[in-house]
C-alpha cells in the first residue's frame, strides 16, 4: 500500500472515483439490461401463457342451469312446476374466515347442525373457483330481512334465487309422479357433471327419473368477465339454456283424487289403466308423503319418521308392493282350463267344501267352508266357480292344468316380469316354477303347491300393476297395451327395457265372452238367492248402471314386517288378510281397468269392491254417488 | 484565476471550463430536470391508468410532484459547503427522529415507522436517511486521505450501522437495506479496496442462512412466495402472480392504454403504489417497460456525470451515493414486481403514488444540482 501523503491528493482521490463510478455505472447497465432481459421473457417469451392466464384471471365461464320441463296430467294440470328459492350461498374464495361468517350467521338465523354439516360436505365437493355454495334453502322473506340488514359485514354470502321442482299437488300425485332430489355425492359420481352445471337436483323416482335425461334440458353458458372479488362487470357471450320437455302424462288427477277419497285414511293403493293404451290413469299408494319435503333437503328428524314408519309412506304399493293375488287370477286360471281343453262351459264338479289330493290327508278347505258349515258350493262349473269364487273347483282344475301350464297362462298376461315401460321402480312380482323352487329353495314341486297357486296363494305374488294390467288384457280380450304414465313429450318410451309382451291370439270369441260374462256375474248377478249371486252384487252391484266385469280376492298376510315391537290389538290389525278387487268397465267397451288393494282390510268383495265402485264410477259417470263414497270409504 | 490556468490543472479535462448557462443561474441542470419532468409526466399517466381513469390521484400525485420540484429548487439553491458543514447536526437530527420514532411512532400493521407532529406534518424519518447518510459519510471523508484506512473504514461502518439498526427495529428491513446500502455506496466511491468488497460480499452469502433465523415471520412468507409463488396462489402468492400475468399478458405492445384488465378489474393488487409498473408492462408492454428504464438509465448517468464532475470529494461521493441510491429504488421495485426479488414495500422512484419518497427523491437531486452549479475551482 502506498504511504498517504500528507496533502490531500486530489487529482489521485477524483482518478479512484472516476474509476468506481465507471464501474458503478457499468454494474447499473447491466442489471438493467437484466431487467430487461426479464420483461423480454415475461412479456415476449412467455407471453402466450400469461396471456392465456389473465383470460382465465378475467373470463369465468358460468352455467346457466336450464329450467326442468313441466309435468302435466291429461287435462293439463300442472303435477310439476318450478318455483323460486331464495338461497344463502356463500362463496368460500371470498369469505376470508368462514368459521366466523358462520359463526354470525348461526347468531342471527339460528343453523342446525345438520346445515352446517351438510355445507361442510358440499363445500368439499369439487366446484368450480368462486362457484357458490348453498347453506340454507328456502329462505322466508322475514329470514331474508335479517340476513340484509348484516350483510355488509360478510363478504361473499349471497341470496341466490334458484327455480327449484315443486309439486303443487303435494302428497296426492307424489307415487304417480315421482320426485327430484338434491344430488347427492353417489348420483354426483355418475351423472355429467357439465350436464348438471348450476343444477341442483336429480329427478330420483317414478318419472321424475324415468324421463330425466328430457326434463332436465341443455344447461347454458355465459361467459362474463368478474374481477377479483367475484362480481361480475359484464357479460360476454351467452349460450341459453334449451329447458327440459315438458311432459303430459295418462294420469288424471281428478281420478287420483277420486281414489284417494275412496281408499280414505285406510292403508291401501289404486292403479287404474285406460285399456284403450295402457296409460295408467291413477296410481294411488296411501299413505304418501309430501315430495315437496325432499325437494330442498329434509331434516333427519322428519326423514327418520317417514322411513321408520310402520306404515311406510316412502314405499310405492302400486308398483313395489309385492303381494298373493288371491282369487283375482281365477279368471285367467280358467280360461287356461278353457283354452286347453280341459274343462269345457259345461263341466261341473262337486264341491263339498273341501278338496283332497289323491292319496293325501290334507284337506284344502273352500273360502265359505266355516260359513256355511255343511259345505260348499254344491254343483259348480266355471262360471259360477268365478261369480261365487269357488276355491275346490279351481283346485280341481289347477291340478288338472299343471303348474307348467298355470304359469305359462300366467305368463301370457305380464304376471311375473316387469311390463311397464316408465316406471324404474317397478316389481317383477313372483311366478313361481318348478326350476324356481329348485333353485331358490332346493326342493321339488309338490302338486300341493299346485294348488295353493290355483288361487293365488302359496309364493306367488304380483303388484297392484301387475294385477292391473292383466285386468286390462281381459278386458281388451288379449290385445296387449304396456302399462305406461307417459302419453306424450319424449322418445325415452320407446327406448324402455321392460319386458315387451306379445297380444294373445288364438283364443276364441266365445272363451273370452265366456270369461267376461262370468266377471260379469260377479258384481251384476244377484236377488238369485243364499249362496247365488256374484259375491261383489251386495256390495256394489244393486244400483249400478253401467255393465263392469270384476273379481274380488284375498291375500295371506305371509309375514309382518316391523311388527314384534307393536302392541297386540295392531299387530292383530296388521295380521288380517289383505282385500283385492279388480274390475273394468264398461264391458262392451272397457275405458277403464283398475286394481284396488286395502292392506289388512279383510274380504275383497266387502272391502275393496266399493272402492273400485267409487272410482269407476267417477271415471264414468263424473261423479260418485255419496252413498257409494260413504260404502267406499268403509263408513257404512 | 483564468481558463488557461485551470485548463492546465490535473484532471481538468473532467472539469473541463464553459460559460455559466441559464441553469448555472438558477442553480439547475436543465437536463436532469427535464428527465426528472418527462419521467414525472409518464408516471402520471400511468397512475390516470391505474387509477381508473380518475382524476384525483393524478392530481393529488401532480401536486405532489409540484411540492417535489420546489423542495429540489430550493435545495440546489444552497451551497453545497452549507450542508457539509452542517451535515454532523443534521445527521444528529435524524437519528433523533429515529429515536423518536421508536417511542412514538405510529403503529401501523404492527410497525412505527412514521412520525406525527399533530397538525403539523407526518413523515418517515428513514426516508430522510436515504439522503443523511451518504450526507454524514460523505462529509467523513471529505477530510480524510483516501481510499479510507481501516479504522476509517470502521467508523463509516458504525456510523452506516446505527441509522441501519433503528430502521430494522422498527421494523422495516427493505427501507433499512437500501439505506445501509447507501452508506456502502460511499464506501465503494471512496476506493475501499475490492478485496474487502468481496470478502464482506463473501461474508454475507455465508451468512445468509443464519439471517433465516432473524427473519420474522411474514419476511420468511416473503421469501418462500418468491421461490414458489404458485405455493399459496390466493394468499401470499397472489401479488407475484398476478404481477406476472399482468407484465406477461401485456406483450410486445402491451393491451393499449386504460385497457388493462388484470388491473381495472382489481386483479393486480397495489396497482397504484408499489406495483403500478406491473400496471405499464400490462397496457404498453415490453415497449412501455424499456422507454421507462431507458428513462431512468439516462438520469442516473446524467447524475454520474455531475457526480463526477463535482470538484470536491464530499460533492463526488454524496452525488454518487444518492444517484446510487435513486437506482437501487428503480432495480428493487422492479424486480420485485417482475418476480426476481421477494416482495418488500419499495415504490417506484417518480412514478408510483405516495408522499414523502417524492420529496426526499426531488430534495436529493436538488443537492446533486447545487453541488453543480456551485462549482468553484478551489485548490
Amino acid at each position: 500500500m502506498v504511504e498517504p501523503l500528507a496533502l490531500k491528493d486530489h487529482t489521485w482521490e477524483s482518478r479512484i472515483f472516476l474509476k468506481r463510478i465507471v464501474v458503478g455505472f457499468g454494474i447499473l447497465v447491466v442489471l438493467t439490461l437484466f431487467l430487461v432481459a426479464r420483461f423480454f421473457y415475461l412479456q415476449i417469451v412467455q407471453h402466450d401463457v400469461y396471456a392465456t392466464l389473465s383470460d382465465k384471471n378475467r373470463i369465468q365461464v358460468q352455467p346457466l342451469p336450464p329450467t326442468r320441463g313441466l309435468i302435466y296430467d291429461r287435462n293439463g294440470e300442472l303435477l310439476a312446476d318450478n318455483s323460486p328459492s331464495f338461497n344463502l350461498t356463500i362463496t368460500p374464495e371470498r369469505v376470508d374466515d368462514i368459521g366466523g361468517t358462520l359463526e354470525h350467521l348461526n347468531r342471527i338465523l339460528g343453523l342446525r347442525d345438520d346445515e352446517i354439516e351438510a355445507f361442510e360436505k358440499r363445500k368439499k365437493r369439487r366446484r368450480r373457483p368462486f362457484e357458490s355454495v348453498p347453506l340454507l334453502y328456502r329462505l322466508t322473506q322475514e329470514e331474508i330481512a335479517i340476513f340484509s340488514v348484516d350483510r355488509h359485514m360478510m363478504p361473499g354470502v349471497e341470496v341466490e334465487a334458484r327455480l327449484v321442482r315443486h309439486y303443487p299437488r303435494g302428497e296426492l300425485m307424489v307415487h304417480a309422479v315421482g320426485s327430484v332430489r338434491r344430488i347427492n355425492e353417489a348420483d354426483a359420481r355418475r351423472i355429467d357433471p357439465v350436464a348438471y352445471a348450476g343444477t341442483d337436483h336429480i329427478g330420483k323416482i317414478g318419472v321424475e327419473k324415468y324421463y330425466e335425461p328430457d326434463l332436465l334440458g341443455q344447461v347454458g353458458y355465459q361467459q362474463v368477465e368478474i374481477d377479483a372479488r367475484g362480481r361480475v362487470m359484464k357479460v360476454m357471450e351467452s349460450t341459453l339454456p334449451v329447458p327440459g320437455k315438458n311432459l303430459i302424462l295418462h294420469v288424471d288427477a281428478t281420478l287420483q283424487q277420486a281414489a284417494v277419497d275412496a281408499l280414505g285414511d285406510r292403508r291401501g293403493t289404486v292403479v287404474a289403466i285406460e285399456p284403450e293404451t295402457g296409460g295408467i290413469l291413477a296410481m294411488v299408494s296411501k299413505p304418501g308423503y309430501d315430495p315437496n319435503l325432499f325437494v330442498t333437503g329434509i331434516d333427519h328428524k322428519t326423514y327418520a319418521s317417514l322411513r321408520d314408519s310402520i306404515d311406510v309412506p316412502l314405499f310405492n304399493r302400486a308398483i313395489q308392493g309385492q303381494y298373493q293375488p288371491g282369487s283375482t287370477i281365477k279368471p285367467i286360471i280358467g280360461l287356461a282350463g278353457l283354452v286347453t281343453g280341459l274343462i269345457t262351459a259345461d263341466y261341473f264338479i262337486e264341491d263339498p267344501g273341501w278338496f283332497q289330493l289323491p292319496g293325501k290327508e290334507r284337506l284344502y278347505r273352500d273360502w265359505n267352508w266355516r260359513m256355511s258349515g255343511a259345505g260348499g258350493h254344491g254343483k259348480v262349473n266355471l262360471q259360477k266357480a268365478i261369480y261365487r269364487s269357488c276355491n275346490v273347483y279351481f283346485y280341481t282344475l289347477s291340478v288338472k292344468l299343471g303348474i307348467d301350464r298355470i304359469d305359462d297362462y300366467l305368463a301370457l298376461f305380464g304376471l311375473g316380469v316387469n311390463t311397464a315401460l316408465d316406471l324404474p321402480e317397478a316389481k317383477n312380482g313372483l311366478l313361481p316354477s318348478r326350476e324356481w323352487k329348485k333353485e331358490n329353495r332346493g326342493l321339488p314341486w309338490y302338486p300341493g303347491d299346485t294348488v295353493n297357486i290355483g288361487i293365488g296363494q302359496g309364493d306367488m305374488l304380483v303388484t297392484p300393476l301387475q294385477l292391473a294390467t292383466a285386468v286390462t288384457v281381459i278386458a281388451n280380450r288379449g290385445r296387449w297395451v304396456a302399462p305406461r304414465m307417459l302419453q306424450s313429450g319424449s322418445d325415452l318410451l320407446n327406448r324402455s327395457d321392460a319386458t315387451r309382451m306379445d297380444s294373445i291370439e288364438l283364443i276364441p270369441t266365445h272363451v273370452w265372452d265366456y270369461i267376461i260374462g262370468s266377471m260379469e256375474k260377479v258384481v251384476h248377478r244377484g236377488n238369485q238367492g243364499f249362496g247365488e249371486n256374484g259375491t261383489a252384487w251386495a256390495h256394489i252391484g244393486r244400483d249400478i248402471n253401467y255393465r263392469m266385469a270384476g273379481k274380488s280376492g284375498t291375500a295371506q298376510v305371509v309375514e309382518i314386517k316391523q311388527g314384534e315391537e307393536y302392541d297386540e290389538e295392531i299387530l292383530d290389525e296388521r295380521q288380517r288378510k289383505h282385500a283385492w278387487f279388480v274390475a273394468f268397465a264398461p264391458v262392451d267397451k272397457p275405458k277403464i281397468a283398475l286394481a284396488v288393494l286395502l292392506e289388512n282390510g279383510g274380504g275383497g268383495s266387502e272391502v275393496a269392491a266399493p272402492v273400485a265402485r267409487a272410482i269407476l264410477d267417477h271415471h264414468l259417470l263424473g261423479s260418485v254417488a255419496p252413498h257409494v263414497a260413504s260404502v267406499a270409504g268403509g263408513e257404512e | 484565476m483564468s481558463h488557461d490556468f485551470v485548463r492546465q490543472l490535473p484532471g481538468a479535462g473532467l472539469n473541463s471550463p464553459r460559460k455559466a448557462t441559464v441553469g448555472d443561474m438558477v442553480h439547475l441542470d436543465l437536463p436532469m430536470v427535464f428527465l426528472l419532468l418527462v419521467i414525472s409526466a409518464y408516471g402520471l399517466l400511468i397512475l390516470y391508468s391505474a387509477g381508473g381513469q380518475r382524476t384525483e390521484p393524478v392530481m393529488s400525485q401532480g401536486l405532489k410532484i409540484l411540492a417535489g420540484v420546489v423542495v429540489m429548487v430550493l435545495a440546489a439553491q444552497i451551497s453545497p459547503i452549507f450542508y457539509r458543514r452542517m451535515a454532523p447536526w443534521i445527521f444528529l437530527a435524524g437519528l433523533a427522529t429515529l429515536v423518536l420514532v421508536y417511542f412514538f411512532g405510529l403503529e401501523i400493521k404492527g410497525s412505527r415507522r412514521w412520525l406525527r407532529i399533530p397538525g403539523v406534518i407526518s413523515f418517515q424519518p428513514s426516508e430522510i436517511m436515504k439522503l443523511v447518510l451518504p450526507l454524514i459519510l460523505a462529509w467523513y471523508f471529505h477530510d480524510r486521505h483516501l481510499p479510507p484506512k481501516a479504522r476509517h473504514v470502521f467508523w463509516s461502518l458504525v456510523i452506516i450501522a446505527i441509522p441501519v439498526m433503528l430502521i430494522a427495529f422498527q421494523p422495516d428491513l427493505g427501507t433499512s437495506l437500501i439505506i445501509g446500502a447507501s452508506g456502502l455506496f460511499v464506501l465503494l466511491l471512496a476506493g475501499i479496496q475490492w478485496r474487502l468488497v468481496f470478502s464482506a460480499i463473501g461474508i454475507g452469502v455465508i451468512s445468509a442462512p443464519a439471517l433465516w433465523f432473524v427473519l420474522r415471520d411474514y419476511q420468511r412468507q416473503r421469501i418462500l412466495t418468491l421461490l414458489n409463488p404458485e405455493s399459496d396462489p390466493l394468499g401470499a402468492g397472489w401479488n407475484i402472480i398476478q404481477s406476472k400475468t399482468a407484465i406477461g399478458s401485456g406483450g410486445l405492445f402491451g393491451k393499449g392504454l386504460f385497457q388493462g384488465t388484470q388491473s381495472h378489474l382489481d386483479f393486480l393488487p397495489e396497482s397504484q403504489t408499489d406495483f403500478i409498473i406491473a400496471v405499464l408492462g400490462e397496457e404498453l408492454g415490453f415497449a412501455g417497460v424499456v422507454f421507462l428504464l431507458i428513462l431512468y438509465i439516462l438520469l442516473v448517468g446524467r447524475g454520474v456525470i455531475l457526480s463526477v464532475q463535482a470538484q470536491d470529494t464530499f460533492g463526488r461521493l454524496l452525488c454518487g451515493s444518492i444517484t446510487f441510491t435513486f437506482f437501487v429504488y428503480v432495480f428493487v421495485n422492479i424486480g420485485m414486481v417482475s418476480g426476481i426479488l421477494p416482495v418488500v414495500g419499495v415504490p417506484l422512484p417518480l412514478v408510483s403514488f405516495g408522499g414523502t419518497s417524492i420529496l426526499t427523491l426531488f430534495a436529493g437531486f436538488g443537492i446533486l444540482m447545487s453541488v453543480h452549479t456551485h462549482r468553484r475551482i478551489t485548490l
